[in-house]
C-alpha cells in the first residue's frame, strides 16, 4: 500500500529496515529474525526458548516476548511506508491472546499498516505458529510519525 | 510438587520475589520486586539488552509491555484468591513519554474490577518520577 505520495523512492530501504531491526539489542537478545519486509507489510520470526518462558507449568513463552515480537513486526510494516526524514514510535497497541502458545515452537510475528496519515500508521497483525489462520494473538496498535530526521540505524538509507 | 501450588505456598508465607524468580523471563528482562513497597511493586533493572531504540536510547516498547504485563499477573496471582494460573486475555498499553534504557523501570498494578470469572487490572510504569508515568495499560484475565 503506497503512501499518498505515491512515490516509493521517498521512503526507507526494505533491507535496511530488515538490517535495523535485527540490530536492536532486544531482538539480539531473542535471536530475532527478519522472513521479510515489504512495502506495507513485514514478518519477523523469534525461536522459543527455556529463558523466555512466561508460564513454567507449561513452558508458554512470556506475553512480552509476543507484545517484543509484534510491536517489532509493526514497526518494520510502518518504516516500510515512511518518508526517510521522518522518526516513529508506538502510540500505543493492544494484545488479544486466542489460544496458547505451543512449547518448543517459534513464533512468527505478522504485521501490515492498513493506513497511513502523514503524522499517524495503523496497524494490525497476528502472532502465530505456522498457520496465519490459526493465530495465538491478534495485534493492533497506532504508531505516531514526525519529520524530526531519519530512524537512527536508517541515516545510509535515508 | 506443580509450580501454582508452590506458588501459593510461598505466597501464603510472604515469599513474593521467589515466586517472581519461578517465571524464567524475570531474569530474561531483570525484573524483581521491590522488598520494602507498602504495595506490591516491580522494578526493571537497567539492562542493556533490553534496549529497543539505540539512539535516546529507550527501553524497548514490547519490554516495556513485558513489564506492565508481568506486574498485572503478579497482583492476580498475589492478592487475588483463585484456584489457578491466572490467564491473560488481552493487554492494551499506551506509551506516554520515552522510557530511557539507562535507568531503572518501576510498576505497579490495582485491582480495578475483580468479577466471578474475570478481573481488570490497570497498571502503571514510571522511572525517576511516579507522577510521569511511562507508560500504561490495562489488562483483563480469566480467572474463574
Amino acid at each position: 500500500m503506497p503512501g499518498k505520495s505515491g512515490n516509493y523512492h521517498t521512503y526507507y530501504e526494505l533491507d535496511a529496515i530488515g538490517a535495523m531491526f535485527v540490530e536492536v539489542k532486544q531482538s539480539k537478545a531473542l535471536g530475532l529474525s527478519i522472513v521479510y519486509v515489504e512495502r506495507g507489510a513485514s514478518l519477523l520470526r523469534v525461536p522459543y526458548s527455556d529463558d523466555i518462558v512466561g508460564d513454567p507449568e507449561s513452558g508458554i513463552i512470556h506475553g512480552g516476548v509476543v507484545t517484543t515480537l509484534l510491536d517489532s513486526a509493526g514497526g518494520c510494516a510502518v518504516l516500510s511506508l515512511t518518508p526517510t526524514d521522518h522518526t516513529i514510535a508506538t502510540l500505543d497497541l493492544r494484545i488479544d491472546y486466542l489460544q496458547p502458545a505451543e512449547k518448543g515452537q517459534d513464533i512468527r510475528g505478522f504485521a501490515e499498516c492498513y493506513k497511513r496519515t502523514r503524522n499517524l500508521a495503523f496497524v494490525r497483525g497476528v502472532a502465530y505458529h505456522e498457520d496465519r489462520a490459526d493465530p495465538i494473538a491478534n495485534f493492533t496498535a497506532c504508531f505516531m510519525s514526525r519529520a524530526v530526521g531519519p530512524m537512527p540505524g536508517l541515516e545510509e538509507s535515508a | 510438587m506443580q509450580t501454582f501450588e508452590r506458588m501459593i505456598a510461598l505466597k501464603e508465607e510472604g515469599r513474593f520475589r521467589e515466586i517472581n524468580r519461578l517465571i524464567p523471563y524475570t531474569a530474561f528482562v531483570n525484573i524483581d520486586i521491590l522488598d520494602d513497597a507498602a504495595e506490591l511493586t516491580t522494578v526493571m533493572r537497567q539492562t542493556e539488552s533490553n534496549t529497543g531504540n539505540p539512539n535516546i536510547p529507550a527501553v524497548h516498547g514490547g519490554v516495556v509491555g513485558g513489564l506492565l504485563e508481568h506486574t498485572a499477573i503478579l497482583k492476580v496471582l498475589i492478592e487475588g484468591d483463585y484456584t489457578r494460573f491466572p490467564k491473560i486475555v488481552n493487554l492494551s498499553v499506551e506509551y506516554l513519554r520515552p522510557c530511557l534504557a539507562t535507568k531503572d523501570t518501576y510498576a505497579r498494578g490495582t485491582l480495578f474490577k475483580q468479577g466471578r470469572s474475570v478481573t481488570n487490572v490497570r497498571i502503571e510504569a514510571w522511572q525517576s518520577d511516579e507522577t510521569k508515568p511511562v507508560a500504561a495499560a490495562h489488562a483483563h484475565f480469566l480467572v474463574g
